[in-house]
């Protein structure tokens, strides 16, 4: 999805809600991919903060009352991961930036994909396709959330991809943005390296890039993408495209 | 002054807002008022800044503040302190609520806008702490003026980078380009971020 020829640029007007609708949705999906996107928008959000809070006015003596007897009817959201998968405290926040980062972009896109759909009222063939979308951005939130969970990046072409794993969960997910559309018949079909032997772990869907591998890290030592006839092959029958090192 | 004052060292000192956040989450009114007496007034001020209009900021303050309530679960404490986070869902809403305005008056509001650039001394008007307006004052100057007028252009007023472009008569790229450097001096200027 590329709206804007360079998306990092959008920083500034992002953060300062300067970007018109159209081009909001496509920045927060590039910035659901780019860990480095999202780290600049929070240091700009927390500069205007300080803006923002040199402003600060005196409350209307009725207003916090207001507040308070209203909220009793304000049903509070639930966190976003159970209390299972709760992160350990706040070791390593450095270590965690991006991948928390990721986790509230794709939080963010999963909220929006639900209001896109609202609106637009779609017919329930988009529903339900969003719906499986929110499951598998739900299982890839929460795999962000694995204390021990890491993440790769690599650039080929348009494309960007990053693979988050967790070895304590053997879990990994594939996260890709501008990933060239492929001609009828055609799929891109991720794999685990078994140190050089290629194990299929799932097709990535075609209107959306993002995975949650099917089966077990089991010691992989990478993850590939390779182009495949619709359905998957059971091995690569060309080059890998991108080749990903889980270390 | 050379004193660079991080937003993680306060100011705001007093209550712990990540704990009291975190006890709002389970649905404790009592850390939720102490919540609201910590923001409130931050969050109405930028809110009134932006819309101009009392009734209308009373209102957008209030919704702010019910979804405070509704979505602490949400809050990342690794991700930054809670204040640029309440008020980044201020600055959204109040933004969202002068566009629907202007979808209403849009000419008008242009031609006003077009005679009433904010001078960046305007900023600082109404500010409570001395210490604070003088930084924000003193970072916002080592903006040039084009970065400084698309920075607060966007913020004060809820114009998209496209407004902001034709109010100063300057292509969108460029735009586009000087509210990222205008930020990041900002940013730098006001030691914010890592």
């Amino acid at each position: 999805m590329n709206a804007a020829p360079d998306p990092h640029t959008l920083t500034g007007a992002y953060a300062t809600h300067a970007l018109p609708e159209e081009e909001r949705l496509a920045f927060e999906q590039h910035l659901a991919q780019c860990p480095a996107c999202a780290q600049e928008v929070a240091e700009f959000e927390a500069a205007l903060a300080r803006l923002g809070a040199a402003e600060s006015g005196r409350p209307p003596s009725g207003l916090k009352a207001a507040v308070m007897a209203g909220i009793g009817d304000v049903r509070q959201l639930p966190p976003l991961t159970g209390p299972a998968e709760r992160r350990r405290g706040t070791s390593r926040p450095a270590r965690q930036w991006p991948k928390l980062a990721l986790a509230a972009c794709l939080a963010l896109a999963t909220g929006l994909g639900a209001v896109a759909v609202q609106q637009h009222d779609q017919a329930q063939r988009a529903r339900s396709q969003a719906s499986s979308l929110r499951e598998e951005q739900a299982a890839v939130t929460s795999l962000l959330t694995a204390p021990d969970a890491r993440t790769t990046t690599t650039a080929s072409g348009p494309a960007v991809a990053t693979v988050v794993w967790s070895a304590d969960r053997g879990q990994a997910a594939f996260l890709a943005s501008g990933m060239p559309a492929l001609p009828q018949g055609r799929t891109y079909e991720l794999w685990f390296n078994d140190s050089g032997t290629m194990r299929p772990a799932g097709l990535l869907p075609a209107d959306h890039g993002q995975l949650l591998l099917t089966g077990n890290i089991n010691g992989a030592v990478g993850v590939g993408v390779t182009q495949e006839p619709s359905g998957g092959s059971a091995h690569p029958t060309g080059q890998p495209l991108m080749l990903l090192p889980l270390t | 002054m050379n004193a660079v004052v991080h937003l993680s060292a306060p100011r705001f000192r007093g209550p712990d807002l990540k704990e009291l956040v975190a006890k709002t989450a389970f649905g404790d009114q009592e850390a939720f008022s102490g919540l609201y007496d910590a923001v409130v007034g931050p969050v109405l001020g930028l809110v009134r800044r932006v819309l101009r209009d009392p009734a209308q900021s009373e209102e957008v303050t209030q919704e702010v503040m019910f979804e405070l309530w509704r979505t602490a679960a949400r809050y990342e404490p690794q991700r930054g302190e809670v204040l640029p986070w309440v008020l980044t869902m201020a600055h959204r809403r109040a933004v969202d609520r002068v566009r629907a305005a202007q979808a209403a008056a849009d000419r008008d509001q242009k031609a006003a806008a077009r005679s009433h650039v904010p001078a960046f001394d305007e900023v600082a008007e109404q500010v409570e702490n001395r210490l604070e307006r003088e930084q924000v004052r003193r970072c916002l100057q080592s903006l040039t003026e084009l970065q400084r007028e698309s920075v607060t252009l966007a913020y004060y007023r809820g114009y998209t980078y496209p407004e902001v472009a034709e109010l100063l008569g300057t292509p969108l790229g460029t735009v586009k380009t000087r509210m990222r450097d205008g930020l990041i001096r900002l940013r730098d200027c006001l030691g914010v971020g890592s």
